[in-house]
């Protein structure tokens, strides 16, 4: 007799999400975690004894308002230690500039006015255009059918929105589209620093250069977002809050749970099978890890078509990111950059792209971009007094890395870094650096892309993870998807957990 | 040639049987199989049609695609592939079986030997290497691909067993249909025998290895002198299965990965196969979709065999329902030898192949001394095989 | 002085088209050219005593069968010669031949991968799905889809209407494949790189985009959707050189009362209260016309060719930010006779098909990253023919003509012009490369000509070399081709067309941008160009 109705492979903020949709459905749901935290790749971790950080993700972009207040996260302890985080485009000069507001609404620093004013266009174009396709990340990608169960009223609308913005907008909104994201900028603006911190959204965490055609689509994605923002006590504390309120909800959180598979009888799953041997019984199955792993290892070809098996061995996931974190005996100094904003190194597009290359062939870059934060700016308590932990996001490594190649590619960070904050080096009591294959191993990261499938144009809305389970509903009765390389993608959101949550209930009503 | 880069020089391969068969061939009438050139007649088409039916046959089989699956998992890797249950094929057995894709769609049929627990052989029209690998994530099997490894020859007739214990392999006396067995000959030469045919008749494959190939042919023409043996080309060989009912890929369905147009793959329910599904063993691939098929009755099409008036071959022809409406079209058809009806395998859309069945008409276009004649002629649905030889499944067989 | 109904500016194979079409309707029509011959880039050029070259364009497939007929080309002298595969040759010393031959072919990927040699069907079957949902679609004028116009939304229909003739699976793969690049795209079918290799070339002809780039599987739709005679997705030479085709067309244009006047450069379109009424010429002379059809790129009709007051600033904008960077370049070659390349056997038929020296997907793309980089490949990729292999009216008997077309070559080198040195290095990289496979290669050269980006610019018109007028990225086709808004021939002046590449569906010696921009001009004088149905069916 099964315990519970529904059984949630993995407690990163998908799983999670989905668990407490579920619960507030009146569903009893029991969640299963492999490691001894909750939190999946939102965790804070003490990479050296007295510095804490975000293991993974370092700032808050993309939470799913839904889940943020359907959850009440804030009564279950969610504090922010900033919001509305600003972000400095470094330049090694010193001459530096602040792009203050959601996304750049102002700008201080030695920018021209013409580009001033060039900006603010592009970017309340680019704002326009990604209001209208925020709504998709709430809902179930539709299917290109007929009597296929989407949600019509919903596309309707959205439909309309579209066309509201008008022809001339309509018709920028169909170019820009599948477009590159470095024409664009090259067409707008003339200021390498501001070209290039923005080629670098648009390319963080993907495998692609702004030259790349459809990169621009995944900057509309990111301005579909809100503000930046770092919780307090690092990125564990939204999935210890999320863990809080779901376990309110009466949710069950098994941690040091490993599902070795998912059981299946009579061609439906039935529940799962624990690497402990014990087996765990319920009608509903929910996967929130990586669709690659859930299906050819949980479930396994033996029950899939092999048609399916080779999409999902096709899904592309390719993470060229590395996370590096920095204990420091002192207080790092960025040539007079605000220590409480968001440090980006990538000073121009060609730079962004000049990084990208290597990557293509199996190399590391070798004059790195980044992504820096340094959360004990923002609060106390993080690492002992006086001390600092900087926190970064380096593109583009390789996946496979060799103990030679780390060392190399950790040197031309280091020779970067130095570059903008000189002295640096000399700071440092302690250094990590995971690489994508690290990410791999420690977070089931596969090939070390975080969004569990690259977020690019070929794997997005009803390609997401692949051709079939964009539904969240999989071809075996009773399980379903609910990770983040479901629709709409990865980031700390809790946006495909909380939308295959709907999902599941919708599709029982109908059954 | 034995440059590997010259193959060039030689677009059509030709069969380890070329010296015989290219000796035979009076009418030098050629064409193309599975990259082979081959012989469609050698002398009389009809006469070899009759050899099947009355004496012994020998069509070379070797152009036949050849997969082998080995590995501890194998029959679990082939049960997930094909809709047959392939556990029920016993060791020393052999059967015909299919496979689809996702959607249910056949990729392929073919004949799959079981040569030991974990050692088969698949033998088919296309080539699906890809597929094979790729459905073998996740199982401890290998599979190769071994047509050029393999020389094969089909015997077929009713004196198909006489010859054979002429040359010395009377143990065949034993195999029921669809089993095999292995024979050495010619001091270390060794000949795998299955009584597995594609002519409705008594027959059996031969396989043999490939530098072995000339002796075979050697032994089986010496002995079957005294049965009036003859070599067969594919077209009376076609005729002869068109009899039995058998269908070819690509002939009377389009293979999945052949498909181009979205409505031209075929399920097996439409292809008349669903006796052979097992939907109880277990997931294979395309179940789901076969499952809903079945129950949501979905079958577009459904493959028939047809009775059809006069004697005019209905070859390309489009099929009628009250000479309006086109139901269906011929795949395959000739004036039968052996029934003395004007017969043909027909995809039908549904439910003409059954309940509606009563005002099926063919329009025939028959061309006579240079102009054509369009005949619209009744036909009806009757069941296939449309000859049903006791010779066939005899145990021991008939010594004609 | 004559008043014209029409005048084309410019004789490239597209302008010839929409020339020959609108004087077939009856049009007083006079084309102007400002090169003292004719044919843009489908030229044929003798530029060493007794070789014929194809300098530009060199190879033909796309140019379609209907304006083939209509123009009654083969009646004006224009023949298409099939060739014979081809073949990547490989460093190691290898080769991967393609045959046209089924089984060949299959034999030939065995050597290499027995898995990717039963793989090619099922791609094959693929690409020719995204073909036949494409192809219908290259002889119309591409919907507004911000329209409320019942042709616009008929049109819609009828994409929307084709687009759901395929099963659901199909739609999904269809999308995707559009959105891909073709190096992940290959890697879905096929294992060995230098299969991967060949099969990538048509996904970077011509393009700013390295196979690894997403959107480069259309691409290779775009070199894949044309045939040679029914054979879908061959390629073919035109006997007497790519010029044979603009030269049938030029005379299918005579016949039907057509005039071209060569030597004569516009200078500048007339605009009078907002409608085109003429051209004027270098030198001062102005023809007069009902309308005025414009053949060149459109950055090159609406930025030199037409006073920016006359057009709105939104287009102005839009046309500046067309996307027409050249990528490529070419060197003809006369030679004393057929060079020996080391991998290929002796009668091998692919010395009579195009030759690929590049061998990985990672060498193509790297060479794109030197393109990038703002430098020509140091390491560059060719498609080489021999063209009087097959045809032997380019040169003396035992002479050859060899065309190479080389990627990647950008429109400027590290921002500056390019220099005739630039240009010379360029040619020395070129045949060095050919020579590593063809020993001896260098002592058969009798004549070369090394064209970059800048002569093709010169000579031919083209902005930035850009041998499609336009890069073919998904923000510059269909209804985006040229610029959002204007994707139907017409341009914001009134009177005033665009016939060019510049337009839907784009490059290539195809024609399909001349005909329909004569359809469409045509229906606004309410002659409708009817279109048959059964040239769609593949």
């Amino acid at each position: 007799m099964p315990s519970c109705d529904a059984i949630i492979i993995g407690s990163g903020t998908n799983g999670l999400a989905a668990a407490g949709r579920l619960a507030k459905a009146g569903r009893k749901v029991l969640v299963l975690e492999q490691g001894a935290v909750a939190g999946g790749g939102a965790i804070t971790t003490e990479f050296t004894r007295g510095y804490k950080v975000s293991a993974v993700a370092h700032l808050l972009n993309l939470l799913d308002p839904r889940v943020e207040q359907g959850l009440d996260l804030k009564s279950h302890g969610l504090e922010f230690a900033a919001t509305n985080v600003s972000t400095t485009a470094l330049s090694p000069t010193g001459d530096h500039l602040l792009l203050e507001g959601s996304y750049g609404e102002t700008i201080s620093g030695s920018l021209s006015e013409a580009d001033c004013a060039a900006w603010n266009d592009l970017r309340q174009k680019l704002m326009r255009f990604a209001a209208v396709l925020r709504p998709f990340k709430a809902m179930t990608p539709p299917r290109l059918g007929k009597g296929v169960g989407n949600e019509m009223l919903k596309l309707a609308g959205l439909g309309l929105k579209i066309r509201g913005l008008g022809r001339d907008d309509l018709r920028e909104f169909m170019r820009l589209m599948l477009i590159n994201v470095a024409d664009v900028l090259d067409d707008e603006l003339k200021d390498n620093r501001l070209k290039g911190i923005v080629a670098f959204d648009t390319v963080l965490g993907a495998h692609l250069g702004p030259r790349s055609p459809n990169s621009l689509l995944l900057l509309l994605n990111r301005l579909a977002g809100e503000a930046l923002s770092i919780p307090k006590g690092g990125m564990g504390s939204v999935a210890a809050a999320m863990a809080k309120a779901v376990q309110a909800l009466g949710v069950e959180i098994r941690l040091n749970a490993k599902v070795q598979s998912v059981a299946i009888t009579d061609d439906k799953a039935t529940g799962v099978i624990l690497k402990n041997g014990e087996t765990l019984d319920a009608t509903t199955i929910i996967s929130a890890i990586n669709p690659k792993t859930t299906f050819l290892d949980l479930v396994g070809s033996r029950h899939l078509d092999t048609g399916m098996v080779r999409r999902a061995g096709n899904i592309l996931m390719r993470g060229n990111a590395v996370k590096l974190h920095l204990a420091l005996k002192g207080v790092p100094e960025f040539k007079g950059a605000d220590l409480k904003t968001r440090l980006v190194i990538a000073p121009s597009v060609r730079a962004v792209e000049d990084a990208f290359n290597p990557v293509k062939y199996g190399e590391f870059s070798q004059d790195p971009v980044m992504e820096i934060v340094i959360p004990s700016a923002f609060e106390e308590g993080l690492v002992p007094k006086g001390h600092h932990v900087l926190s970064a996001i380096v593109q583009y490594a390789p996946v496979a890395m060799d103990s030679k190649a780390r060392a190399a590619f950790l040197k031309r960070i280091m020779a970067t870094l130095e570059t903008y904050a000189p002295g640096i080096g000399k700071l440092i009591v302690k250094s990590e650096m995971l690489t994508p294959e690290d990410l791999e191993k420690q977070y089931g990261f596969i090939g070390g892309n975080w969004h569990h499938g690259e977020l690019a144009a070929e794997q997005m809305l009803f390609l997401r993870p692949f051709i079939g389970v964009a539904q969240y509903e999989t071809p075996i009765p009773g399980l379903w998807l609910a990770g983040a390389g479901s629709h709409p993608g990865g980031g700390i959101s809790g946006a495909a957990g909380w939308n295959a949550a709907e999902r599941i209930l919708k599709m029982e009503g109908r059954r | 040639m034995n440059d590997p880069r010259l193959h060039f020089k030689k677009p059509l391969l030709t069969s380890p049987f070329h010296a015989r068969t290219s000796a035979l061939s009076k009418l030098n009438s050629w064409g193309p199989w599975g990259g082979y050139t081959t012989v469609l007649a050698y002398d009389d088409e009809s006469m070899e049609y009759t050899a099947i039916r009355n004496q012994a046959s020998v069509y070379d089989l070797s152009p036949m695609v050849k997969y082998r699956i080995t590995g501890k998992d194998a029959a679990a890797y082939l049960d997930r592939l094909m809709i047959r249950n392939v556990a029920k094929l016993k060791v020393g057995h052999a059967h015909y079986t299919a496979w689809c894709d996702d959607a249910g769609k056949l990729l392929d049929d073919g004949t799959l030997f079981r040569r030991s627990a974990t050692d088969f052989m698949l033998c088919c029209q296309e080539r699906h290497l890809p597929w094979l690998l790729d459905s073998a994530a996740g199982f401890d099997v290998a599979v190769s691909e071994i047509s050029e490894e393999i020389a094969a020859l089909s015997l077929q007739g009713p004196c198909s067993y006489s010859v054979l214990k002429a040359g010395g392999f009377e143990r065949v006396a034993a195999l029921k249909p669809f089993q095999m067995a292995d024979f050495k000959f010619c001091k270390s030469g060794t000949l795998t025998i299955s009584r597995t045919g594609f002519t409705g008749d008594l027959g059996y494959e031969l396989w043999t290895s490939p530098d072995r190939a000339l002796e075979l042919w050697d032994i089986l023409f010496e002995a079957g002198a005294l049965y009036g043996i003859r070599p067969i080309g594919t077209n009376a060989l076609n005729m002869a299965r068109i009899e039995a009912g058998f269908i070819i890929a690509n002939m009377d369905f389009i293979t999945a990965e052949h498909a181009v147009r979205g409505d031209r793959a075929r399920s097996p329910l439409e292809m008349g196969l669903e006796w052979m599904i097992d939907f109880d063993k277990g997931h294979f691939n395309g179940r789901r979709a076969l499952v809903e098929e079945k129950a949501k009755g979905t079958s577009k099409w459904a493959l028939v065999g047809l009775d059809i008036e006069g004697n005019v071959s209905a070859e390309h022809s489009l099929i009628y329902h009250n000479k309006k409406h086109e139901v269906g079209h011929i795949t395959a058809a000739l004036w039968s030898p052996a029934t003395k009806r004007n017969i043909a395998l027909a995809m039908m859309q549904r439910p003409y192949h059954a309940e509606r069945n009563g005002d099926l008409w063919v329009e025939i276009y028959a061309s006579r001394e240079l102009q054509y004649h369009k005949l619209m002629v009744k036909a009806r649905v009757i069941p296939r095989p449309f000859i049903n030889l006791a010779r066939r499944k005899a145990v021991p067989p008939l010594n004609y | 002085m004559t008043a014209y109904d029409a005048i084309v500016i410019g004789a490239g194979h597209n302008g010839l088209v929409t020339a020959c079409y609108l004087a077939k309707a009856g049009l007083k029509v006079v084309v102007v050219e400002k090169n003292d011959w004719i044919g843009g880039a489908a030229v044929s050029r003798s530029l060493y005593p007794g070789f014929t070259y194809s300098n530009c364009s060199y190879v033909s497939s796309l140019l379609r069968p209907e304006i083939m007929r209509d123009l009654e080309l083969p009646k004006y002298g224009l023949q298409i010669l099939p060739y014979e595969g081809g073949a990547v040759l490989q460093q190691d010393g290898g080769y991967l031949a393609m045959y046209r031959d089924h089984d060949a072919n299959r034999r030939e990927f065995a050597r290499h991968s027995k898995r990717d040699a039963e793989a090619y069907d099922r791609y094959s079957r693929d690409i020719l799905r995204h073909c036949r949902f494409i192809r219908p679609l290259l002889m119309r004028a591409p919907p507004d889809p911000t329209s409320f116009r019942p042709r616009d939304l008929n049109e819609l229909m009828y994409i929307g209407k084709k687009f759901f003739d395929l099963s659901e699976t199909v739609r999904y793969e269809m999308v995707r494949f559009w959105t891909m690049s073709i190096s992940d795209y290959l890697d879905e079918y096929f294992e060995h790189p230098v299969i991967k290799a060949y099969l990538a070339v048509s996904a970077i002809i011509g393009t700013a985009l390295g196979p690894m780039s997403p959107g480069s599987a259309y691409v290779l739709l775009h070199h894949y959707m044309g045939d040679v005679d029914g054979n879908i997705g061959a390629w073919g030479f035109a006997r007497g050189g790519m010029g044979s085709i603009t030269q049938a067309m030029s005379k299918s244009f005579a016949a039907s009362g057509g005039e071209i006047r060569a030597g004569k450069s516009v200078d500048r379109v007339l605009v009078k209260n907002g409608r085109a009424i003429g051209v004027v010429l270098d030198g001062g002379d102005e023809i007069h016309g009902k309308l005025v059809v414009s053949n060149m790129d459109v950055k090159r009709t609406f930025l030199k060719t037409v006073e920016e007051k006359e057009l709105p600033a939104a287009f102005v904008k839009q046309v500046k930010n067309f996307k027409i960077r050249g990528s490529s370049g070419k060197v003809n070659i006369a030679l004393d006779g057929v060079p020996k390349f080391k991998a290929l056997p002796k009668d091998s038929p692919c010395y009579r098909g195009d030759l690929h020296f590049t061998d990985s997907i990672e060498r193509m793309e790297k060479a794109y990253d030197d393109w990038k980089a703002g430098r020509w490949s140091r390491d560059p990729f060719q498609d080489t023919m021999i063209p009087t292999l097959i045809d032997p009216t380019m040169t003396p008997p035992g002479k050859h003509f060899m065309s190479c077309f080389v990627q990647y070559a950008p429109p400027k080198i590290n921002g500056g012009e390019w220099s005739d040195r630039d240009r010379d290095e360029f040619g020395k990289t070129v045949i060095n490369q050919i020579a590593s496979y063809a020993p001896g290669f260098k002592d058969l050269i009798l004549h070369m000509e090394v064209r970059t980006p800048r002569e093709l610019e010169r000579e031919v018109g083209l902005t930035e070399g850009n041998i499609f007028q336009g890069e073919l990225t998904f923000d510059q086709l269909l209804f985006n081709r040229p610029v959002p808004g204007a994707s139907q021939y017409r341009s914001p002046i009134k009177d005033l067309w665009m016939c060019g590449s510049s337009t839907h569906p784009g490059g290539g010696v195809m024609g399909a941008p001349g005909r329909n921009a004569a359809a469409e001009i045509l229906r606004d004088l309410k002659k409708l160009l009817p279109m048959s149905d059964a040239y769609a069916v593949l």
